[in-house]
């Protein structure tokens, strides 16, 4: 394959892993804010992603016959499910990692995993007694309709995209856009208000933080309710990129966006955002090209082999963990004694 | 704090119970082999046969016999009461129920293999303090070790070679070997070099170790390259008297994957390394799924023989087994005895020196060193016996089912063997067994049972309790850490550590206050051994 024809080919990858990377990076913000005010990997933020999946899901499923615009009914969807996974994620907090906060590391982290099972089967049950496993999403008309495609004609970005051969639909420049709106409000929050500072002053020392005159368990439940919030609307996107979610449909975007987190450095929100939109374009790249599944295979472009991904994704992590433990845009600490 | 004081257990004086042990080992052997025989079950009423043949029903009795065991190891009897019980269960009633019924004895072996499989991560988590989240990694080298060699695959895979590579096995093998030995003395080096890692000497410890495993893949490809030529006669597989061999070997391949992915990852802390051998056990697997030529893919390896004895074999039909039968009757039996020998070695380890150092890990890591526990090394050995536990069972696992495929070494293997461990306590040897049983018992016989007896509430399929695994399997989790974090049957150690803050008089500062934090005993800063919580120190990727 020459080089004209490779090229816009390869861009055209490399942002399709961006919308990827973009809906990662929002599930490792809810990660990385988590571990930063408890050093807790919450394994059950997997399955409020997926919370805020299914209830967009419904959502959508309750509004199509109405007679609405659907940005609309994307917008009710994701407040709903900003609601549902930030009130669960701080349900979760309270029940199963508070009474814990003192208990040896290995204690919270084995509630997680159980948490995350239990959760998986809830919301198994809660969809299959209507008889539904698979949860397809109904997208309002418009939403898979290509943006700036080879043939339609528009301007700017999109005409540039569109004269090198790259089509993206509606509903991934949307996905986009929904994650840059909540990354800037999320930014504002942390580092302009005084509830930012707050969370920044926990994060750093909770106990001194609590002498300051700061409530750090409140601070923590704001966190979680937070870093739930951002689970629901990344959730509402995986829906909308993949149109499909069902109760299991958390564990890889899970432990990818954890990586990510990890690779931009655990705690940095915008090395979650950095390791977020890495980890797409690198799966995206692997899953093209194949080249843990043998040879280097570009002659077969765009046949994907997911179960190569995952791979990529964990090898992409041993190897940040190995040689540079806190990640991209993480501090080093010196370990006390 | 209160110091710990050995044998400051208050005096035992539960009264002996000897008599109600047989009289309830009686009984329930009673109802265990009248629910199983179908000749007998036959001359009961019928209303009560129909009670007896309900799934949920046997499932119970099932439970109440293996109850027994528990009974005997607990209550207070005599000794002659309590081998007498345990000794006429494990090796007459039992088997005997199996007769009619193989699902009793499958169901006995499996709990065997999952105990055995409880007590390995029970030596990384339990004692080491390693959470490794992808154990079930090992159980599948040991059964892939035993399923590829034992059934018609390795005739496959020898055929393969042998129509589509060229003659140059010797060259192969020998430059694997080389390769090999290079890249390990080398790693030998740089380990020796030790103190502080450098980057070069981080990405020499890479090369070196790509090396290695580039090395030992020559090797084993030049080695079948020069068996091609024996394809033919291995068409179903190696003689089935190889099986001993192949016990030995899982244990040693499945020990030494576990120093592979353990080298590269032991100087990650709790939540790194639980993440990271989540992934590698997953590696694991997608390689199981797409090493199509080696594994079969997804569609797996079917049939896989077992080993053959035939004086073992005469022995179970000259007692009624039917000929299908021999082969469960013969592995119950095998790990039964495989199951006493890691017993045995558990509770060796548990007091030798190497368990005592895992154990100083587990509570600090940095102190353990400054005492002079080499890190790498006792957790490399902690890991690779772990492993070595786990493939063994592999193999009996391999030869029971006949049938071994990706999907039975998913992520959720690791965690029910988590539950098992968390259930019974971590670092109790009997508690684990204890949570093998209970978990097993659940997940292969109760919750089905429960899935048939709620048939006729016609739920939809999807909520069907036969798969309520994860909510139990969590539940599990959750309820153990909050409400019993020692567990059902915890060690003395675990216990009195757990227990360590409790205050006589029963007054705990509340602990999910900023007063709670502000208490010495609660302050990150104070170190109570396995109580104290190390976030400061542990924050940040955690390098040693």
């Amino acid at each position: 394959m020459d080089f004209a024809t490779l090229a816009p080919f390869l861009v055209g990858v490399v942002i399709s892993g961006l919308v990827l990377g973009f809906v990662y990076a929002i599930i490792a913000l809810g990660y990385t804010m988590v571990y930063g005010v408890l050093q807790l990997i919450n394994f059950a933020h997997s399955e409020v992603f997926v919370t805020g999946a299914v209830v967009g899901f419904e959502i959508f499923r309750v509004l199509n016959g109405v007679e609405m615009n659907g940005y609309l009914k994307l917008l009710i969807a994701l407040i709903a499910a900003m609601v549902a996974s930030g009130l669960l994620n701080i349900l979760i907090e309270r029940l199963a990692y508070r009474p814990l906060r003192n208990a040896p590391r290995l204690v919270p982290l084995i509630t997680a995993i159980g948490v995350s099972l239990i959760l998986q089967d809830v919301i198994r049950i809660i969809e299959g007694f209507q008889g539904r496993f698979d949860l397809t999403y109904q997208l309002p008309t418009g939403f898979s309709t290509p943006f700036c495609g080879p043939e339609s004609s528009c301007a700017g970005v999109g005409k540039f995209l569109g004269g090198i051969g790259i089509s993206l639909q509606v509903k991934e420049v949307i996905v986009v856009l929904v994650a840059l709106v909540s990354l800037a409000a999320l930014n504002y929050l942390v580092n302009f208000t005084k509830l930012g500072r707050a969370i920044r002053a926990v994060a750093q020392d909770r106990v001194t933080a609590g002498l300051m005159g700061i409530d750090a368990n409140g601070i923590i439940s704001l966190t979680f309710l937070i870093g739930g919030a951002l689970g629901g609307i990344s959730g509402v996107l995986f829906g909308l990129k993949f149109g499909t979610v069902n109760a299991y449909s958390g564990f890889d975007p899970g432990i990818i966006a954890f990586t990510a987190a990890v690779l931009g450095g655990i705690g940095s929100i915008p090395g979650a955002v950095l390791g977020g939109l890495v980890l797409g374009v690198i799966q995206n790249l692997i899953g093209v090209t194949n080249i843990l599944g043998g040879a280097l295979n570009i002659a077969n472009l765009g046949v994907i082999d997911s179960s190569y991904q995952r791979i990529g994704a964990f090898l992409v992590l041993v190897l940040i963990l190995i040689f540079k433990p806190t990640g991209l845009l993480g501090r080093s600490n010196v370990e006390k004694v | 704090m209160t110091a710990i004081r050995p044998g400051s257990q208050p005096p035992v004086t539960a009264p002996d119970r000897s008599i109600a042990l047989i009289v309830l080992a009686v009984i329930s052997s009673a109802l265990l082999l009248i629910s199983q025989e179908s000749s007998w079950l036959s001359r009961l009423p019928s209303a009560l046969a129909n009670f007896l043949k309900n799934p949920l029903v046997a499932s119970l009795v099932l439970t109440f016999f293996l109850a027994n065991l528990l009974f005997a190891y607990r209550w207070n009897a005599s000794l002659w009461a309590k081998l007498l019980v345990g000794g006429l269960s494990l090796f007459l009633i039992l088997p005997w129920a199996g007769r009619d019924n193989t699902s009793v004895l499958d169901l006995a072996i499996q709990i065997g293999i999952f105990a055995a499989l409880s007590l390995g991560l029970n030596i990384v988590v339990g004692l080491a303090g390693l959470l490794d989240l992808g154990y079930i990694a090992f159980f599948a080298v040991g059964a892939y070790t035993w399923g590829i060699f034992g059934s018609g695959q390795i005739g496959k895979v020898l055929t393969y070679f042998k129509d589509n590579s060229a003659n140059n096995g010797p060259v192969v093998a020998v430059g694997g070997l080389v390769l090999l030995i290079i890249t390990a003395l080398s790693l030998r080096a740089i380990n020796r070099v030790g103190g502080k890692r450098t980057p070069v000497a981080n990405w020499a410890f890479l090369l070196a170790a790509l090396g290695l495993v580039i090395g030992v893949t020559l090797l084993v490809r030049g080695l079948v390259m020069l068996a091609a030529a024996n394809a033919a006669g291995l068409t179903s597989g190696v003689n089935p008297n190889f099986f001993w061999l192949f016990l030995i070997l899982a244990i040693a391949a499945a020990a030494s994957v576990g120093v592979l992915i353990g080298l590269p990852v032991l100087k990650l802390k709790g939540d790194y390394l639980a993440i990271i051998t989540l992934g590698l056990g997953e590696v694991i697997r997608v390689l199981a799924n797409n090493l199509g030529t080696y594994t079969n893919g997804s569609q797996g390896i079917t049939p896989i023989g077992s080993a053959s004895v035939p004086w073992f074999n005469s022995l179970a039909g000259a007692i009624g087994f039917s000929p299908d039968q021999y082969n469960l009757f013969f592995l119950y039996f095998v790990v039964l005895i495989i199951i006493a020998v890691i017993v045995l070695a558990n509770m060796r380890l548990d007091r030798s020196k190497i368990g005592r150092a895992w154990i100083a890990i587990r509570e600090d890591e940095i102190a353990a060193q400054a005492m002079g526990v080499p890190l790498v090394q006792t957790k490399l050995i902690a890991f690779a016996t772990g492993a070595s536990f786990a493939g063994i069972m592999g193999v009996i696992f391999a030869a029971k089912q006949g049938f071994i495929s990706p999907e039975s070494f998913i992520l959720n293997q690791s965690i029910s063997v988590l539950s098992m461990v968390v259930l019974g306590g971590l670092g109790s040897i009997p508690g684990v067994i204890l949570g093998a049983a209970v978990v097993t018992i659940l997940n292969i016989s109760l919750l089905p049972s429960l899935g048939e007896a709620t048939a006729s509430l016609n739920l939809p399929p999807q909520v069907n309790p036969a798969q309520l695994q994860r909510l139990v399997f969590g539940g599990i989790l959750v309820a153990m850490m909050l409400f019993r974090p020692e567990g059902l049957l915890p060690s003395v150690r675990q216990r009195r550590m757990m227990h360590e803050d409790d205050d006589p008089s029963g007054n705990m500062t509340p602990q999910d206050s900023i007063a709670g934090e502000l208490n010495p005993e609660n302050a990150a800063e104070v170190y109570s051994p396995g109580v104290a919580t190390r976030a400061d120190n542990e924050r940040g990727g955690g390098t040693q």
